[in-house]
């Protein structure tokens, strides 16, 4: 993708053919593995177009949308179903802001491809809301487990999922079990009060 | 109009001061709050921008065609900087901009532009002076030297100082020498900075992440040739700022461009890795401290050399406040700043002062090591210093924090504590100041003729309760619930209030909801004395109703005394100007921070025990949403100390660890046990509301790394104090 005059490479001597017969096979191999990487690299991705048809069980309802089969989850949920609960907020789902349940597990959104939730049951943070909302949503408001907010709609996904699994978890397991998401405000303090208060409560 | 603005006291006060509830705790909670992210307008396009893969170079060509001829994509946007022959001198700087139907159409148009280059020599080294020098990258950053003698009239002054300074290190009983340093970070907002705009007939809808809704909309319309009347600005919710959101930026500026030439709505946000290259970072700093001390520790002299960079356009921490807080009464503090091919920093929280505070409480925990005392004496000590006249409040601070900690039971001196096999344990402590003083802010008050009351005001709520604190102002002040009130925020339709920046926000907002709630509640009592037959001074506004003070008996509903409003809705604006002297509001806080933590001297890992901060901060309105903003600093501050370093390639320039997997922050399971207090007694609620965004976030290294530094013996100089450092410092030793 970049092209550019390049700096001259450090003399030092090194013969790349001595190196790779020194080192035996394993070190040849990786290093083809290497190049026909870069070689794919080179081309880009291959795309495949054109629009699809799917059927998503969102939230308890079948949802039509046509997308891309690149298309993710997430922007499936956020663009074409306008539900925005699930954050953007690092394409490798390294944050956990796109946390949704599938078929009741804890999934990154942002790493899932919309195509391979056919025929599973999505539910969506937008379903712990409504007129009763969650346990979990309910205890984050009372216990402030929230400041600017954009990380909350993942890590109350995140705190049902792992309450689920876990109702009665102690504090150091809620501490150990809840380290998939990021909060950059700062939260973590309240989030485990609120959890203790689920486990309490229930 | 009352005869002054006041606060209720302690006792009279229903709202004040209580425990309520964040107001968009559910939508935020539930996801149906909408951030700039999250606006979806009719028809939209969604556009990525490219960024230079090249920290400093000048630009030979911009191929954007392979771009353009990408399915899906409908328009493509060279920046002025991506122009032939520009000078790049940092990583990531946005060079064009691809609009497409979908995100995955506009990255894949993204990966398809070519860029050719001549590279130019890169400097990114941030902590090494030589290097920098021999780069010939650094420039004066100022400096200042204060003696208690003065030099004679023939005296040259520089030559004065060097040998008063030595004089005086001669006197002292102890000696310490130091270097300590601590790296940049980003401001890693996780809502990336951003907008959603809409250009039509002329005028600009902009949906933007910002601190600043009353201020942007002239932003955009400098830069667009239009009024500030023509653009809109709107923010509901803001996924982080930190300091770095206060303008629409040139990216927002470019997907305004691209609304008007395409004729539909742009979104265009940073991705992650361009937010953490350029949507904003703290400048580093690393000194070199002398400092000599009486047999009490009391620190008399202190000569420092600091440098470090806030990215290609030199500056780096500001030297006014080293030594931090705590200012001897000679000294000599010279600052040297380095060009670096890194982006421009931008405010972050508190500017200046956590690094300070690291540069600064760090040695004089190591001067309390020297003499084998403990820490906690030096600092109280030292108080003396004090330079803002908060040595009182800090002293009844530390004997709270202690308690908390239990600082006299835990206390060992440095690196002769119990070991459980390879881990110790150790206690540090560190002091800020802030000032806080309330920004200018107007508020439009209307209370309807049915009892209704809403609010209106421009001003934003990052996450702090601001919304929540409008709404506890308003209904105290009319004698009302939370529930009745219904504030407006996050619209530059609204009357003006300033950027949320330097902890002014709560203070803006009390000033100006307070003030019209005053005004407001002095207009009904009007109305309601001539029905009642009493005087209007006599009235007060309690549990819905208004009654005469003295006799509770003659009394009338609010919502009756509202009916004689009329048909219209009664509606005043009251105002604040920033700085005018007020009863409400005050500035300059105080605030001490322990921390207890444990070290591995194998891994050199360090965990947080337990950490306490004890934080004043004038009258409290929501003690809720007022510890939930220390909490978060310390948690801020507890990433900073142990984790989060933004790695540069000193020889590409290239940010190395620009995603979330790398940019290492704490997470749920890092931060130990939380204490927080908040020191109100009298002598501070009286002073009215200050903000505390920032004094929280400014302590938490020092104490941390003083911690350590108690646990181990050995000093970790350099923060954020990672296991290798741990390591390295424990190898060194
Ligand atoms: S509340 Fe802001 S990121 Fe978690």
């Amino acid at each position: 993708m970049t092209d550019s005059k390049q700096k001259s490479a450090p003399k030092s001597g090194f013969s790349r053919r001595a190196f790779l017969r020194g080192s035996g096979a394993v070190a040849a191999a990786t290093a083809l593995q290497t190049q026909a990487a870069v070689a794919v690299d080179d081309q880009g991705p291959n795309v495949v177009r054109g629009e699809t048809s799917l059927t998503l069980n969102v939230n308890g309802q079948d949802v039509n949308v046509s997308c891309e089969p690149r298309t993710t989850l997430l922007d499936v949920l956020r663009y074409h179903l306008d539900l925005t609960g699930a954050k953007p907020v690092s394409l490798d789902g390294s944050s956990g802001a796109s946390t949704v349940l599938i078929d009741g597990k804890p999934v990154m959104a942002s790493t899932t491809l919309a195509m391979t939730a056919v025929g599973k049951e999505i539910k969506t943070v937008e379903s712990l809301g409504g007129e009763q909302p969650d346990e979990v949503v309910k205890a984050f408001v009372e216990h402030d487990a929230q400041q600017c907010g954009f990380c909350t709609p993942g890590f109350v996904v995140a705190v049902r999922a792992f309450l689920d699994k876990n109702p009665d978890a102690t504090e150091a397991e809620v501490r150990a079990g809840l380290n998939g998401n990021i909060c950059r405000c700062g939260t973590y303090a309240n989030i485990v009060e609120a959890a203790l208060a689920v486990v309490k409560g229930g | 109009m009352p005869e002054e603005y006041s606060w209720p006291s302690r006792e009279a006060s229903a709202v004040i001061g209580k425990v309520h509830d964040r107001l968009d705790g559910v939508v935020k909670s539930t996801g149906a709050a909408k951030y700039t992210y999250d606006v979806n307008l009719k028809n939209q396009l969604i556009a990525v921008a490219y960024g230079s893969p090249y920290a400093h170079c000048k630009i030979k060509s911009l191929d954007v065609s392979g771009a353009e001829k990408t399915p899906g994509v409908v328009h493509v946007e060279v920046l002025p900087q991506g122009k032939k022959d520009t000078e790049i001198e940092w990583e990531g700087e946005l060079l064009a901009v691809v609009a497409a139907e979908s995100e995955a159409a506009a990255r894949e148009g993204v990966s398809k532009i070519k860029i050719t280059v001549e590279e130019l020599d890169v400097f990114a080294d941030e902590s090494n002076l030589t290097a920098a020098e021999v780069a010939g990258r650094t420039g004066k950053g100022g400096g200042k030297a204060e003696t208690v003698n003065e030099p004679g009239d023939d005296d040259d002054e520089d030559e004065f100082v060097e040998k008063e300074l030595q004089r005086l290190f001669d006197e002292s009983k102890y000696v310490l020498e130091g270097e300590y340093g601590i790296d940049a970070i980003t401001h890693c907002c996780l809502e990336p900075h951003g907008a959603t705009v809409q250009w039509k007939d002329g005028k600009l809808e902009a949906y933007l992440s910002t601190q600043n809704v009353s201020g942007t909309d002239e932003g955009f319309a400098r830069d667009l040739e239009l009024t500030a009347d023509d653009v809109h600005v709107q923010c509901e919710y803001i996924g982080g700022g930190f300091g770095s959101k206060f303008a629409p930026d040139y990216w927002g500026i470019a997907a305004a461009r691209i609304s008007k030439a395409t004729g539909r709505p742009v979104k265009l946000m940073l991705q992650r890795d361009q937010e953490l290259k350029l949507g904003g970072s703290r400048p580093s700093g690393y000194i070199k401290v002398r400092l000599g001390a009486d047999e009490n520790g009391v620190v008399q002299v202190w000569d420092s050399l600091q440098w470090g960079s806030s990215g290609f356009r030199g500056g780096g921490v500001s030297h006014s406040v080293i030594p931090y807080v705590l200012v001897p009464p000679n000294y000599r503090r010279v600052s040297t700043t380095i060009k670096s091919n890194t982006a421009n920093a931008r405010a972050w929280r508190a500017p200046n002062h956590p690094q300070a505070c690291a540069m600064s409480q760090t040695a004089l925990d190591d001067l309390a090591a020297k003499m084998g005392a403990d820490s906690y004496d030096v600092f109280l000590a030292n108080l003396v210093n004090a330079t803002n006249g908060k040595a009182e409040v800090y002293r009844a601070e530390m004997e709270v924090g202690a308690k908390l900690i239990d600082w006299k039971a835990k206390w060992h001196p440095h690196g002769k504590g119990p070991s459980r096999g390879a881990i110790v344990d150790g206690l540090g402590m560190g002091l800020h100041t802030w000032g806080g003083t309330a920004n200018t802010s107007s508020c439009l008050l209307k209370i309807y003729p049915d009892g209704g009351v809403e609010s209106f005001c421009g001003t934003q709520d990052l996450g702090t309760g601001t919304r929540t604190v409008c709404a506890q102002v308003l209904a105290e002040t009319l004698g009302l619930e939370v529930g009745q009130v219904k504030v407006n925020i996050g619209s530059s339709r609204y009357p003006n209030s300033g950027a949320s920046g330097g902890s002014t926000t709560v203070g803006a907002v009390c000033e100006s909801h307070r003030r019209a709630g005053q005004d407001a509640v002095a207009k009904v009592f009007d109305l309601a004395a001539r029905e009642l037959g009493v005087d209007a001074s006599v009235l007060e506004a309690v549990g819905g109703q208004i009654r005469d003070s003295a006799n509770h008996q003659k009394r009338i509903s609010w919502r009756k005394a509202c009916s004689l409003i009329g048909l219209k809705p009664l509606e005043v604006t009251s105002n604040y100007r920033r700085g005018d002297e007020s009863p409400l509001t005050d500035s300059g806080v105080g605030g001490v921070q322990m921390a207890h933590v444990e070290v591995d001297k194998e891994t050199g890992v360090i965990k947080i025990k337990k950490f306490v901060a004890v934080q004043d901060q004038g009258l409290v309105i929501n003690p809720k949403t007022c510890k939930s903003q220390i909490y978060g600093a310390v948690i801020m501050g507890i990433a900073a100390a142990l984790y989060e370093q933004r790695v540069t390639d000193p020889q590409s320039g290239k940010f190395v660890n620009a995603e979330l997997s790398d940019y290492k922050l704490a997470r749920l399971g890092d931060v130990g046990e939380i204490v927080v207090e908040l020191y109100e007694p009298d002598s501070e609620r009286i002073r009215g509301v200050i903000g505390n965004g920032e004094p929280p976030a400014i302590s938490p290294k020092a104490a941390i790394a003083n911690a350590v530094a108690n646990a181990l013996g050995v000093r970790v100089p350099t923060i954020p104090m990672t296991p290798k450092r741990v390591l390295d410092a424990l190898a060194k030793a």
